[in-house]
């Protein structure tokens, strides 16, 4: 022993080799417990297993009974980037060669529902933060193409919006006679330029959008649409029951000003992606000229797209993931058993007396379950997003297609999730020493704040978000899949995929959570008596 | 199992007096233990904590200014049962699995060589304790939520009726909870007598608890989500819970209640089982 102390390279060498075999002693004690790899493997099963509850079908029944028009994700229309996206409203419109610009004045933007389909509140309410109408320059009819527009908005002002998920603000402030807002996209190949004017003689440039490939010949004129007012009227653990109905918005427009337009051409009206609707005698839209006033009703809308908003996950990849509850619970127990079986079968004292410097047992344990866990939940993450994929297709459910890197991240973030749980489970064993009540704590504040903020539903937003930003239930926050828009009105809820925090901001709150639990459990390892 | 002697055998009276003398006993003995176990007291004193903390939490954090929201005082103001549930739970299954990891079970089966016997009075001997400590954390609870909602825009002066015990869907709500958390620590013991292991059985009750209505997000608004909010020991057990719009909930309150005793019954019946097979 002396000889190894005096020289230094030795004394680190033999460091590093008593960690090893204390790494291979806990391997050890974990591998030869079948009830603790029998748990991990069965957490790992348990992820998958949960897409075997069978989902929604596409064009189902609803949980009152009635059958679901259309239903979510039924056939995704996706746009130039590939993502999915609303592309329904009324155009009215005129070819446009490589070069020209679009000039109008919008002077009234008013909602309404249409006949026959009013919800029974007052008509002043229809339009909507997100009605819009003004101008705009699309690639073609089809829906999905590419586009961009100048609109005015029911509550958010003027806007440059393009391609779905670009959104620039102009002139704030509602339209009406008295401030009537002017609207200017010029053309120039592939790029398209939109400018604001409270006058129509100040010219404020809004923004510049790039459109690749664009036709040489283009479809320029003016839109109206109106997303669906939608209010949630109650939620609760039985899921969220909403009513939602369709609206629809009526904007005038005068001094119409088209430069180079093809010679001979004429107005032509639209309805973009109308989805055939039997339940309900909804036009269209429409648009009526008088003098040079031209007046374009429409609804539908023109926004990116994303799943669940029914309070149900059908087709989005983050949904296939759900199964991590289940399996986390399992991790979670294995984890506590890791340390407290030791406490209570006494062998924490063969182990503390075989190698006494306790921090490092702590850390050797975090290492082998850490790295078990992460390795037990990467194939169960990905074989989880591969058979839920292929149950949501087998009900004619689309999945909102999402980056490959955000895939990637999803699967190694569910492992991760798993392994910092464990860890995090570890360090609260330590320090309790009771299985079943340390147990309790951990899924107290990993699986609760989820459970009451999400599912639950009983605390006011701005409760569930703070819970879910503080308690290591951040953690989840890595599986979010889908962006939020600021442009689409859409409930960015728990139960719908979102958390308060960055994906991996929430994992950080998880692995700081991780790290306290596991530094003060050494610390009270080696202040308590084994 | 039994050693009764051949002159005892003779005499059913006599017989059937010495079972109920030993479920005295066996009363008396597991009242002892559960007497002297320590922690359960505080753990008692922590579930009617908790319950009526987060009760009061979620009573203060509602907010509703327009008078008009789809909200259940009842069910806001007993709010703090599912984390209470929990603390709950944990006092059932250590009430089994101590015994088993420091090896008394081996003692208590000595003395007591009829298992169901055994379970029955850890079953007694937990449920009068629950009981009462349920209808304190359930009266605080409610209590808290009489105090605090209608300042919130959740009152009578706002068109709720009012929080009292004496209307019957309240009443209803109020000991349909005590009697909720009863069945969980029965189910509780159930399950940890037949899993033994302590950890290992609250994994599988709270994962029995919360992971229906978490997984029922995967099923949509199809009719498998109802189903599955129909069967959940604890969406079905807490339709009791519910004071208004008792026709949209998935299940009736007492058939909810029943679906819950259901579970329970069959945890206890393979607890019985499960200690009458195995060795201790």
């Amino acid at each position: 022993m002396t000889a190894m102390l005096t020289r230094p390279g030795d004394a680190v060498r033999a460091d590093r080799d008593s960690f090893r075999r204390l790494l291979h002693a806990e391997w050890t004690k974990f591998r030869t417990v079948r009830g603790w790899v029998i748990g991990t493997i069965a957490g790992g099963l348990l992820i998958i297993a949960v897409n075997l509850i069978p989902g929604g079908q596409c064009g189902g029944m609803q949980a009152n009974g009635q059958p679901s028009l259309g239903g979510p994700g039924c056939a995704l229309t996706l746009g130039p980037a590939g993502q999915a996206v609303t592309d329904s409203f009324y155009f009215v419109h005129q070819p446009m060669g490589p070069a020209g610009s679009i000039t109008v004045r919008v002077t009234s933007l008013t909602g309404s529902y249409p006949p026959g389909n009013s919800p029974g509140q007052p008509a002043a309410s229809a339009l909507q933060p997100w009605s819009k109408a003004g101008i705009i320059i699309k690639a073609s009819t089809r829906p999905g193409s590419a586009y961009a527009a100048m609109m005015v908005t029911g509550s958010h002002g003027v806007r440059m919006q393009w391609d779905y998920t670009q959104d620039t603000p102009g002139l704030g402030g509602a339209v009406s006679q008295t401030t009537p807002r002017w609207l200017r996209l010029t053309r120039a190949g592939d790029t398209v330029t939109g400018y604001d004017s409270a006058d129509g003689a100040r010219w404020a440039r809004i923004g510049v959008a790039t459109l690749p490939r664009l036709p040489a010949t283009v479809q320029a004129g003016l839109f109206a649409a109106s997303p669906g007012s939608s209010s949630v009227t109650s939620q609760s653990a039985t899921g969220s029951s909403g009513s939602g109905a369709s609206a629809q918005a009526t904007a005038a427009f005068d001094r119409v000003d088209l430069r180079r337009m093809p010679p001979g051409s004429r107005w032509r009206g639209t309805s973009i992606g109308a989805v055939p609707n039997p339940g309900n005698q909804s036009p269209g839209g429409g648009y009526r000229q008088s003098g040079g006033t031209l007046t374009v009703t429409g609804s539908g809308d023109i926004a990116p797209s994303l799943p669940g908003g029914d309070g149900g996950t059908a087709g989005s990849v983050a949904g296939t993931e759900v199964g991590t509850f289940a399996g986390l619970i399992a991790v979670l127990v294995v984890a506590t058993m890791f340390i407290t079986a030791e406490f209570r079968r006494g062998l924490i004292r063969v182990t503390l007396t075989a190698s006494p410097r306790r921090s490092r047992v702590l850390a050797a344990k975090a290492i082998v379950l850490g790295a078990v866990t992460f390795l037990v939940g990467l194939p169960a993450a990905y074989i989880a997003l591969l058979t839920g994929e292929r149950k949501e297709q087998a009900g004619g459910i689309s999945m909102y297609p999402v980056p490959v890197l955000t895939e990637l991240r999803l699967i190694v973030g569910t492992a991760a999730l798993l392994a910092v749980a464990a860890v995090l489970a570890l360090g609260i064993g330590a320090a309790i020493r009771r299985g079943a009540a340390a147990v309790t704590a951990v899924i107290a504040v990993i699986v609760l704040p989820y459970f009451f903020a999400g599912p639950l539903a009983v605390l006011p937003a701005g409760a569930a978000e703070w819970l879910l930003r503080l308690t290591p239930a951040a953690g989840f926050s890595i599986q979010q899949a889908y962006p939020r828009y600021f442009q689409l009105g859409f409930s960015y809820t728990p139960g719908n995929g979102y958390f308060p925090l960055a994906p991996w901001a929430g994992f950080a709150v998880l692995c700081l959570w991780a790290a306290l639990a596991l530094g003060l459990a050494g610390y009270l390892l080696r202040r308590r008596d084994a | 199992m039994s050693q009764a002697p051949p002159a005892q055998r003779a005499c059913p009276a006599e017989m059937s007096r010495a079972s109920r003398a030993s479920m005295r006993d066996a009363l008396h003995a597991e009242w002892t233990k559960a007497r002297t176990l320590p922690g359960n007291g505080w753990l008692h004193l922590a579930a009617i904590a908790l319950t009526v903390a987060v009760s009061a939490a979620v009573a203060a954090a509602v907010r509703c200014p327009s008078g008009h929201c789809a909200e259940d005082p009842a069910k806001i103001s007993l709010t703090g049962i599912y984390l209470g549930q929990a603390v709950i739970a944990i006092v059932a299954v250590l009430g089994v699995s101590t015994e088993h990891s420091t090896g008394m079970i081996r003692v208590t089966l000595a003395a007591m060589p009829r298992r169901a016997t055994v379970l029955a009075a850890k079953a007694a001997v937990l449920t009068c304790p629950v009981l009462a400590s349920g209808a304190v954390a359930v009266l605080g609870s409610v209590l808290a939520g009489r105090l605090i909602l209608p300042g919130h825009g959740i009152g009578p002066g706002h068109g709720y009726p009012d929080l009292s015990l004496t209307s019957g869907p309240v009443l209803r709500a109020a000991s349909g909870s005590v009697l909720y958390l009863t069945l969980i620590a029965l189910l509780s013991l159930g399950i940890a007598a037949a899993v033994r292991d302590g950890a290992a059985a609250i994994g599988i009750v709270l994962g029995l608890l919360y992971l229906f209505p978490i997984l029922g997000q995967v099923a949509g608004t199809g009719t498998w989500h109802r189903h599955l909010d129909q069967l959940a020991p604890m969406t079905a057990g807490l339709a009791i819970q519910a004071t208004t719009g008792l026709h949209s909930l998935p299940i009736s309150p007492w058939a909810g209640l029943g679906v819950l005793a259901g579970w329970t019954a069959a945890a206890l019946l393979a607890g019985v089982i499960l200690l009458g097979l195995r060795d201790a």
